[in-house]
Formats: C-alpha cells, structure tokens, sequence
C-alpha cells in the first residue's frame, strides 16, 4: 500500500510538473465546451421552431438533443486523447532506463502497475470533472433530468478507463511513446468500428462483433440505461488488459 | 554474504556469462575488473534482482536472487551504470520516493535522507532538479539512492565513469569510507583504481571468470619472480659476471646503454628472495659504481592484459 501510494504519488506529479496533463486538459475542455456550446444553441434553435405545434414539441428534450450527442463527441473524442495520456507510462521509464532502478526496488509489479495506472485515471477524472459544469449550467437556467446525465458521466468514467488499461499496456510493450500511442489509436479504432462490420456479416457472428464493440456499450449509458451487461463488459476489458500489462512486465525480466 | 554459483545468462543464443563461481564475504570491497562487454554489468544486475540468470544461483544475505527476490531488493543498494534518474524531480524528492519504496519507515524518512544527502556531499544542491545537475553530482545522487535504506550490500556499476579526476578521487574515498559493515561490489575498467578501493578483485573476460583474488596476491602470483632494475657504471661483462655470482639470482639481461660506461640490467631473482642488500655491497665491493636500483613489479595493469589474453590460464 505504501508502495503504490509512493509510485500514485510520483505519476501524479510528473503529470503536472511536466506540460503534458495541461495540453491535454486544456485541449479536451476545449472542444468540449464548444461541442456543449453548438449542441445548446442548436437545441434552442430547434425548440423555438418546435413551439409552434405540440406535436414536434413532444420530440424536443435536453436529453435527446443536447446530453447524449454531448457524450457521444467526448467518447470519440477521449478514444483520440487518451493515448496521450497513457503513452509515456512505460514507455518513458524503459527509455530512459529508469525502469531498471524501479525493477530493483522492492516493490511489487502490481504496485507499480495500480500506482501508474490509478494516477492516470485521476488525471482523467480531473478532467472529466471540470465538463461538469455544462450540466451545472443547464440545471441552473433551465430543467434538468439528472439520471440520464449521471448515468452518461458513469459511462464515461468506464469507458476511460478501459481506454487507459489498453493505453499503459500499449506502453509497456515498447520504449517507444509514439510506437505505444499508435498502438493504442489502433486497437482503440479497431473496437470501434468492430461494430459496422455487424450488417454485412452473418447475424450470429454479427451479434458478437456488436458485443465486442467498445462505443455499443456506451450508448445505453449515454441514453441513461445502466445495464449490468455493459458494466460487467467495461470491467472485463480493464482487467484482462491490466492482466496483460502484468505479464507484459514480467516477460520483460525474463527476455533481459 | 554474497554466493554465486555457476551463473550463466545467455541474451537469446549468446552467453553474455557463462558458469561464474564466486563469494564474498561480508564487510569485503569486491572489484570487477573486466574490458567492455566482458558480462560486469549482466553479472550485476542479476545481483540486484533485475533479472534472472538463464542458469546456476545466485543468493544474497541468503536469500535466492529469482526465488526471493523481494527480499534481496530490501537489501541490495544498487547504481546502474547510466544512472537512470527522473529529471523532473529534485534530489530532495527523488530521494524520498526512493526511501519510501525501499521501506524506510515513514518517520525515519527525513533523517535517513538528510543523512544519506551528508554523506554524498549532495545537502547544497537537494532542492534542483536532478535534470538541471552535473554527471558527477547525478553520480552521487545515484550512490545516495543506493545507500537511502542503510542496505547490507551496495552494488555499484562503474562509479567512477565520465567524472573529472577530483570527482574520482571524491567518489572513492567516498566508497571506502562506506565500507566497514556493508558489502561492496564495484565493477571497473580502471585498474588502478582496484588496487586503490578494493579488498579483493575478480577478472572477467568474454563471460568467463579469469582470476579472483587480492590484488597484491595477484601481483605476486603473476610475476612469479622478482626484477630489479639496476644501472651500472664498470665494464659490461665483469659486472654481469659480478652480480650473476650472487646466491637467488635467476637471469642477468643488458636492458641499453645509458652512458660512456654504464648500462642498464634487467636482474631476475627468485620470488621470495630480497637480494637488493647483497647485490648493492657486491657491486660496491667489486669496485663498480651503483647508480640505480629499483624493484619492477607487475601493475596490475599488465595482469590484466595478460590475464585477459592468455586462453584458458585460470589463477585462483
């Protein structure tokens, strides 16, 4: 425990000592708000055309138009960030050798391993925090219908963190950052599009690659379903790749 | 303290070392003397828990090396050859995370590192960044991450490496005063410097152990006799005649003429035989002037060079 705490410590630090969780953030909240803001002032547009008959009003919710396209932006947009965040984890360390003195402290590869990774995560939940003044904001002005939106922010969380536990694998893998970010670009497109490829093949293997597809399991959270199915699949996919991350370090000891 | 038996660690096909056999005991200062890529470092990081040997033991303070590796980490202080330090972190910091990791309780913490930063003369710089710090400061840097939780064995990979000649000096005295109770391996390409740090060395050529032993005892078995250079002024072969008359004298060698009538000779003798008084007062008794006299014993440097190129000669 004190050994993770020191390496959470030092990950964190080095994070905001260094440009990097700055550009990220800075970035991210950038388009974010502007994917907030044009969301917003398209659904005003809408709602005040929508005014003139009840009917089209029945359609018109903050929900719909605003908060699910809203999430579904940062969800494409964290698959593009995140390996930003994660490529240095490993990679950094074996470049520049340190990992050598890492590996003859004593500590515990799953140590090392938690340390950097719940480090990450916090960067990636300050992050994410600080997009919670969008909702803030429409609760204030207007109405806002706070499960959907808390169940969306749930969504979120899983989805980064699965996208950080391929992203610090990718980083153990080589010591190279822009090898490991590539990598994670790749895998993480891969699980995406997995889905498309659904209607033109067989529906039974069809099915699978649905399930198997990372976005597909972020739409029920973003429509503000929490289904165990979708949590339990978030869950697998950060613990098989922590797994992996695992193995991968100690192949590292053997190989020399 | 430290037991190795039959080590060997290939990387893929080739051996970097093959079958090394040594001990140390406690409180020894042990140098590795080999050229580069002769298997000092692999050997080291083996020691240090950093990998596992494809083959044979290794264990430290009785713990096994891969079996137990947790516990020699504990006690192992352990300085890579580069150094590899996180440039983004003061000494101060660095030092405190490692203190942290290597178990130091946290009370103890702010001493151990005050006093480790003491020790290294590194107090004046402890709150720069180690990016911002010059080779032989990183140097002791280095060294005080090693020694942050008072470790019972200190493995350190070329201390000495890129430093100015007075870091070097500072650095060595540095390591002999850290002797004592702790157990010390240093690996070298340096030879004086081994004769100067060390108790005992090994050699190691191409993977393979060539010799362990002191370094005065390498000294003496290596030379296998004695040589004395000696300049004398009287006629060539009455003088070498003269002193080949004396009892424990093996060879007499006309080395090059050094004046109108002096030369100087290459005297041989038998290994634990001191004939500098007689050879002086027969050369004075005989009427010949003596104008040098001077012991010639193999630096360890020559061992060295011969240990590295004769095949197969193992002295031990």
């Amino acid at each position: 425990m004190r050994n993770f705490a020191a390496i959470f410590k030092k990950e964190l630090r080095t994070y905001f000592t260094s440009p990097i969780a700055y550009v990220v953030m800075f970035i991210f909240l950038l388009l974010a708000g502007f994917f907030f803001y044009s969301g917003y002032a398209y659904f005003n547009l809408i709602s005040f055309q929508a005014m003139r008959s009840a009917y089209a009003m029945a359609g018109v919710n903050v929900i719909d138009w605003v908060v699910r396209p809203l999430f579904g932006n940062i969800s494409v947009f964290l698959m593009l960030i995140m390996p930003l965040l994660t490529m240095r984890l490993f990679s950094e360390e074996k470049k520049t050798g340190t990992i050598e003195l890492l590996f003859t402290y004593p500590i515990h590869d799953s140590e090392l391993l938690l340390g950097k990774y719940i480090a990450c995560l916090t960067v990636f939940l300050v992050m994410l925090g600080a997009t919670l003044v969008y909702p803030l904001m429409m609760a204030t002005f207007g109405t806002l219908p706070w499960g959907p939106v808390l169940s969306g922010y749930l969504g979120l969380i899983l989805l980064g963190a699965s996208f950080i536990a391929l992203g610090i694998f990718a980083s153990s893998l080589t010591e190279n950052q822009i090898v490991a970010a590539v990598l994670a670009f790749g895998v993480l497109l891969f699980f995406w599009v997995i889905g498309w490829a659904a209607n033109f093949v067989p529906p039974k293997v069809g099915n699978v690659l649905t399930q198997i597809s990372l976005l597909q399991h972020f739409d029920n959270f973003a429509k503000g379903i929490i289904d165990t199915k979708d949590i339990v699949y978030y869950l697998t996919l950060i613990l098989f790749f922590l797994f992996l991350t695992l193995r991968s370090l100690e192949s590292k000891k053997w190989r020399g | 303290m430290i037991e190795v038996e039959n080590l060997t660690k290939y990387y893929g096909s080739f051996p970097a070392i093959k079958n090394i056999t040594f001990k140390v005991k406690r409180g020894e200062i042990l140098g590795f003397l080999g050229p580069n890529g002769a298997g000092k470092t692999t050997t080291m990081r083996i020691l240090a828990g950093f990998f596992p040997p494809t083959s044979g033991r290794a264990a430290v303070a009785g713990y096994d090396v891969f079996e137990k590796s947790l516990e020699v980490r504990k006690r192992v202080g352990y300085m890579p050859e580069t150094v590899p330090l996180y440039k983004d972190m003061t000494v101060n910091e660095y030092l405190n995370f490692a203190a942290t990791v290597k178990g130091v309780p946290s009370d103890e913490i702010e001493k151990k590192v005050d006093k480790v930063m003491g020790e290294c003369g590194i107090k004046d710089v402890r709150n720069k960044l180690i990016g911002t710090l010059s080779k032989g400061y990183r140097q002791r840097v280095g060294i005080a991450q090693a020694l942050v939780n008072d470790p019972e064995v200190l493995i350190l990979d070329e201390p000495t490496i890129g430093l100015d000649p007075k870091q070097i000096i500072e650095i060595r005295e540095l390591i002999k005063g850290l002797a004592g109770e702790r157990t010390i391996i240093l690996s070298t390409h340096i030879l004086p410097e081994v004769s100067m740090v060390c108790s005992r060395v090994i050699i190691i050529n191409e993977g393979e152990l060539v010799a362990v032993d002191t370094p005065e005892n390498l000294n003496k078995k290596l030379s296998g006799k004695s040589e004395l250079r000696v300049e004398v002024a009287g006629d060539k072969e009455k003088v070498v005649e003269s002193i080949r008359s004396i009892p424990g004298v093996v060879n007499v060698e006309e080395k090059e003429k050094r004046g109108e009538n002096s030369y100087l000779y290459l005297v041989e003798a038998e290994k634990e035989r001191d004939i500098r008084g007689e050879l002086a007062s027969k050369i004075v008794s005989s009427g010949f002037s003596l104008l040098e006299l001077t012991p010639v014993g193999l630096s360890l440097e020559d061992i060295f060079i011969k240990l590295v190129t004769e095949e197969g000669e193992v002295v031990q």
